[in-house]
């Protein structure tokens, strides 16, 4: 391995893309305007997977039911030969595609045109379904756009207030933390996490009942005085057919439902009502809910009643979760996108994605299943037959993963793309070993819409190839011009920002020069300019005004009964990302946080019979998963908390509940019913 | 087409044909209301009085709401006869409304006492006299409710204690005449209620408790059982409610308090339903919104065939007091001694802070609980008491309504090597005070060696302690310490 040394980059994991300098292998952190020259434990030993001996470096084939080193060209042939025959006897729907918000840019939209024009299927979804679906249904209702935050993440460290729902910067983006220190913080989370330690005020509600809390907490604007009516008269519409649900939603009633004090209602609209300037920003614990896309609503609602969201020092914004999670959600791997934040069923995206790809555009498909659903139809009769993963470990990450893994059983091929053998990759019948950040260039879409470069800072271990050269060879072999599936990213990305060019997310002007020129460029980018900040002077909507959303509260999909008394939420470790197929092969990491834990209340612990650090069953309708016990004593009395980084038995998501989101298709992981007991 | 004929819209009436219309959009839904306006949250009548609230904003419904969902809605109708024979509601004596399921939910109407003066000869309420119930009640003590205007209201009950604190707010001089020697004595035990008109006292409200009211003089006030005067331009009576059961009773159908219900919310009628303040279930008559819309959507279920088997089986009770500075919350029984052998009672009392908290347990569950001044427990205990939890064994912690903070170690030297003091970069106690003794005695060379603070940077000034405690064990000089960092 030839290092080139310091070079500038930044980290492989969350949205807060960490700025960080990799220098013969190692890495030190980087000041930059998001992270402000801070790292946590998943950056600073980041490089380790780049010599891991998990490393992935010959493509594998399963022969007699154990998965044998190959060549690339056996690997290729098989799959494509197989894909083709499936797609000649069932067609091109009976193959399916998964992506990942971790895969750059570049890697996004050339999965998605892979799977719209060298496959012809409408069956691709990505596990960014699973994580910013509801933020993003509820951000294009409200605003006509959804960018995660509209506005650069230092804007946050100039406001008095913030309220901060469902989310725990401290353990998913550390660094992220420095931006809140000047504020009142008020967190909104049923548990408290080391962010809610951090608060100013922390709102306890009882999981699965948040969106009562918002529709609470506008309700205790209006009763006090807080209402902006200037400015909804200018810039809003709709907020009459909201009220008329808010108004059942009186303080004394949403405590009872919620179990957050009348009086800490009040005072936290206060903070945000006295306060000059004021961010609503929601995170997966309100979204990942049967009814996320509504929560998302009523939070919106409530910024929106205060005057905040396109006003210059103030608004609301979500907290992308994964590395190129907001990228990831535009550039058309999603069922019913094409890239630009196009929709697929719209005539004119079509012709102009059409175009750009040399297709004719009724040679399109339509949209297809989302990720639950596509992964639940696996091996159906009217399923697919063959699905192709890359950036993704489902039988980990997706809601009731025994039913998933049972799916992908009953394909005739599963293939895998990954860098490390992934518990997904290890059930494939075809495995493809792919490059990972520093051995590749790309590009990301941070959490605040800046576009970031990633430059190539090692040479990737021989045997490896990127995903660009992986879906370009499958689509040689399956008759595609090989002009239409360039390798280097630089050339995707070219292609990319004319696809992009009159979307929502619209890329035109970005370049890898200007990227590289260190300029901060945030989408919208067309010509010389950027959008740091959005919504100034309109919103997105043609009238350019935001709409209030008129949203109920329905509570958990799955309320708790005799058999599964207690209720379940996940979540993450500070150690940990995503599934863990990464993190737990970094030894500091791994040797940090080696296994599955549940939080418990000490109470609820002994009631069940179990002491600290006891190994402990957790079941559900759906499974049951093993886990040492934690005694906290700040825990509900009914709930539970799970980790969702571990493997086999420790799979927290054996047990979650996948009834979906009606509009954002998100599954309802943050509740579910369960029971606790000794193992 | 199934035709379902509401009487009644008011709170239940217009959340159960919501509740229909949600489930089952294409129900032939009248409905027939007695006011002249659309429905309103009569709940939030009291924050319309403390002014905290307008007409318009608890309104329920949009003017086009029935238009919209197509709804034959009827309103400033009276119900004049049901002929169950034939199916049909009269309304005012002529017109006939045929039905397939009907629907009372006529809800109550204020009792008045027969003080002496309330009333005129006709019947109707005397100048300066008015009930607490309706919208036009709420605009006629608005309207006489100017700042120093000497108010009484009669009934130290939920809602009267609401009206006099919206009164108090207003600035006028409010005096609450009750007839129980002490407040809301259905729900709080005397020491509570001790506690409460202390609190409300120190608002401006005056009590004469124990005291009945044997005659109003027009222009001048109430006079009491003692002889004593209240002076009042207004009086707000708040003494109850009764059910309206007249419809149903004249029809022949079952009454009692109320109309008399199953849990299927049916009559002894099977067409004829009843829910809300004019149904009777199990004895009870709530007069509470909770149960009234909780039937609402039981009948709906069942109405529209989504759920043919739903049952109502009652409805635990909360009493939550909306008025402002006032935090009060009472449950379930709590008329409950301290020493009674088979129920756990605690109790706090702090009435020069307005606190008073008492909890009845048994074995573990909440049974009856007050919280005055005592907000976080007040809605940890009732989501106990809803959700039918064991209470936490750390009682004193359930009384604060949360748990106990662990003692914060005042000194790097009290915490064990294992804390971890760098939670973003998984730094313990014990590996920074190895990196020290390694060499690395200054926190630029520990954050070096150790990685400590590099993540958020909370643990800066944790880090800069520790340091300077080792420095000073050593025998370093803070000096040192600074040049160092």
């Amino acid at each position: 391995m030839t290092d080139s040394p310091g070079i500038a980059t930044h980290c492989p994991y969350c949205a807060l893309q960490c700025a960080m300098t990799l220098t013969d292998g190692q890495v030190s952190p980087r000041e930059f305007p998001t992270n402000r020259g801070g790292l946590c434990q998943k950056g600073w030993t980041s490089a380790a997977l780049l010599t891991s001996p998990a490393r992935l470096t010959t493509p594998l084939i399963r022969r007699c039911g154990v998965l044998e080193p190959a060549t690339w060209d056996e690997a290729l042939d098989l799959v494509a030969t197989t894909l083709g025959e499936l797609r000649a006897e069932h067609g091109p729907d009976s193959v399916g595609v998964f992506g990942g918000g971790g895969l750059t840019n570049e890697k996004a939209y050339a999965l998605g045109k892979f799977a719209r024009v060298a496959l012809a299927t409408s069956q691709v979804d990505y596990n960014g379904r699973f994580c910013m679906s509801s933020a993003a249904a509820g951000g294009t209702r409200a605003f006509g756009l959804d960018r995660g935050m509209p506005f650069p993440v230092e804007d946050l460290g100039k406001a008095d207030t913030i309220l901060l729902v469902g989310s725990n910067p401290a353990e998913t983006m550390p660094p992220f933390v420095q931006h809140l220190r000047r504020s009142n913080l008020v967190v909104v989370d049923p548990r408290r996490t080391a962010t809610a330690e951090l608060a100013t005020l922390h709102l306890q509600p009882a999981p699965g009942t948040d969106l009562a809390l918002a529709l609470g907490l506008l309700h205790v604007v209006v009763a006090d005085g807080h209402l902006d009516k200037d400015y909804l008269a200018e810039r809003t519409t709709g907020f009459d057919e909201a009220w008329q649900v808010v108004a059942g939603w009186w303080p004394e009633r949403v405590e009872r439902v919620t179990g957050v004090s009348v009086a800490d209602q009040r005072v936290a609209v206060q903070l945000l009502a006295d306060a000059e300037n004021a961010y609503v920003l929601t995170g997966r614990g309100t979204e990942q809910h049967a009814s996320g896309s509504d929560a998302v609503s009523a939070w919106i609602n409530l910024a929106l009643s205060l005057g905040l969201p396109g006003t210059r020092g103030s608004g609301y914004g979500c907290l992308t979760g994964q590395g190129n999670g907001q990228g990831g959600r535009e550039h058309g791997q999603k069922a019913d996108q094409l890239p630009g934040y196009r929709k697929i069923d719209d005539p004119a995206a079509r012709a102009h994605v059409g175009g750009v790809w040399g297709v004719d555009p009724d040679d399109l498909p339509g949209p297809g299943r989302s990720a639950y659903e596509l992964l639940d139809a696996l091996g159906t009769p009217t399923g697919p037959k063959a699905l192709l993963v890359f950036g993704s470990n489902v039988v980990v990450s997706a809601p009731r993963s025994d039913h998933v893994a049972d799916r992908l059983a009953d394909l005739d091929l599963l293939v895998v793309a990954d860098l490390v053998l992934s518990e997904t990759a290890a059930l494939a019948d075809v495995v493809f070993p792919v490059t990972q950040w520093a051995e590749e260039s790309g590009t990301m879409t941070n959490l605040e819409g800046r576009i970031l470069l990633r430059q190539r800072a090692v040479e990737p271990p021989e045997g490896v190839r990127s995903d660009l050269d992986v879906l370009r060879g499958l689509a040689i072999r399956l008759g595609q011009p090989e002009e239409r599936f360039p390798v280097e990213p630089e050339d995707v990305f070219t292609e990319l920002r004319r696809a992009s060019a009159g979307g929502a997310a619209d890329y035109s002007g970005a370049t890898y020069d200007r990227l590289a020129s260190g300029e901060a460029l945030y989408w919208p980018v067309l010509g010389p300019g950027s959008s740091p900040r959005m919504f100034l002077d309109r919103f997105a909507h043609p009238d350019g005004l935001a709409r209030f959303i008129p949203v109920d509260h329905r509570g958990p999909a799955e309320p708790p009964d005799a058999e599964y008394p207690v209720q379940l939420t996940t979540g993450r470790v500070l150690q940990h990302y995503q599934s863990g197929a990464q993190t737990r092969n970094v030894p500091e990491l791994n040797d940090a946080v080696p296994e599955a834990y549940v939080e418990v209340h000490p109470d609820t612990a002994a009631r069940a019979g179990l002491a600290e650090g006891a190994l402990a069953a957790v079941v559900s309708r759906r499974g049951r998963m093993e886990a040492r016990v934690r005694c906290v004593a700040s825990m509900r009395i009914d709930l539970l908390f799970l980790p969702f980084h571990f493997a086999g038995s420790g799979r927290a998501n054996l047990l979650t509940n996948p009834a979906l989101d009606p509009t954002s298709r998100m599954p309802e992981f943050k509740v579910c019913a369960v029971r606790l007991e000794p193992a | 087409m199934r035709r379902v004929v509401v009487v009644g819209y008011g709170m239940a009436g217009a959340r159960f044909a919501d509740e229909v219309l949600r489930r089952d959009p294409s129900v032939a839904l009248t409905v027939l209301g007695e006011e002249r306006h659309p429905a309103y949250n009569r709940v939030l009548l009291s924050s319309v009085v403390a002014g905290s609230m307008t007409a318009d904003s608890v309104r329920l419904h949009g003017k086009d709401w029935a238009a919209d969902h197509g709804v034959d809605l009827r309103l400033g109708v009276t119900v004049t006869g049901i002929d169950r024979a034939r199916r049909v509601v009269l309304i005012d004596g002529e017109e006939e409304v045929p039905y397939d399921a009907l629907v009372l939910a006529t809800g109550a109407r204020s009792w008045i006492p027969p003080t002496d003066g309330l009333r005129k000869p006709d019947g109707s309420l005397a100048p300066g006299v008015v009930s607490f119930r309706s919208m036009e009640d709420c605009e006629q003590i608005i309207d006489a409710a100017l700042p120093g205007t000497p108010v009484a209201v009669l009934g130290g009950g939920l809602l009267g204690l609401e009206a006099a604190r919206g009164l108090a707010g207003r600035g006028c001089l409010v005096t609450v005449v009750h007839p129980v020697g002490h407040l809301m004595e259905r729900q709080l035990d005397a020491g509570a209620g001790r506690v409460l008109a202390r609190s409300l006292g120190e608002l401006g409200i005056e009590f004469r408790l124990g005291a009945l009211a044997v005659e109003y003089v027009a222009g001048d006030g109430l006079v009491l059982d003692d002889g004593s005067r209240v002076p009042a331009e207004l009086v707000v009576v708040s003494a109850g409610v009764r059910a309206a059961t007249e419809i149903a009773s004249d029809a022949g159908i079952a009454v009692d308090k109320g109309v008399l219900v199953d849990d299927a919310l049916r009559t002894d009628d099977p067409r004829v339903h009843a829910i809300g303040d004019c149904a009777q279930h199990v004895g009870t008559v709530s007069g509470l919104v909770q149960p009234a819309w909780e039937q609402a959507a039981v009948l709906a279920d069942r109405l529209t065939g989504v759920a043919p088997a739903a049952r109502y089986r009652g409805t635990s009770v909360v009493t939550r007091l909306k008025a402002r500075d006032i935090d009060l919350a009472a449950l379930g029984d709590v008329h409950v001694d301290l020493d009674c052998p088979d129920h756990e009672v605690l109790c706090f009392q702090d009435p020069a802070r307005g606190r008073y908290a008492k909890l009845v347990l048994r074995d573990d569950f909440v049974m009856g609980a007050i919280l005055i001044g005592a907000p976080d427990a007040a809605a940890a205990i009732t989501q106990l008491y809803d959700r039918g939890l064991a209470a936490p064994t750390d009682r004193l912690a359930l009384l604060l309504g949360r748990a106990l903070t662990p003692e914060v170690a005042s000194s790097p030297a009290d915490l064990p090597a294992s804390a971890v003091m760098c939670k973003c970069n998984t730094v313990s106690k014990g590996q920074l005070v190895t990196a020290y003794r390694g060499g690395a005695t200054s926190v630029s060379s520990l954050v070096e060696a150790t990685r400590a603070t590099t993540g958020c940077g909370g643990c800066k000034d944790a880090v800069c302690g520790l340091v300077d405690w080792l420095n000073r064990a050593d025998g370093r000089s803070s000096g040192d310490v600074g040049s160092a960092a």
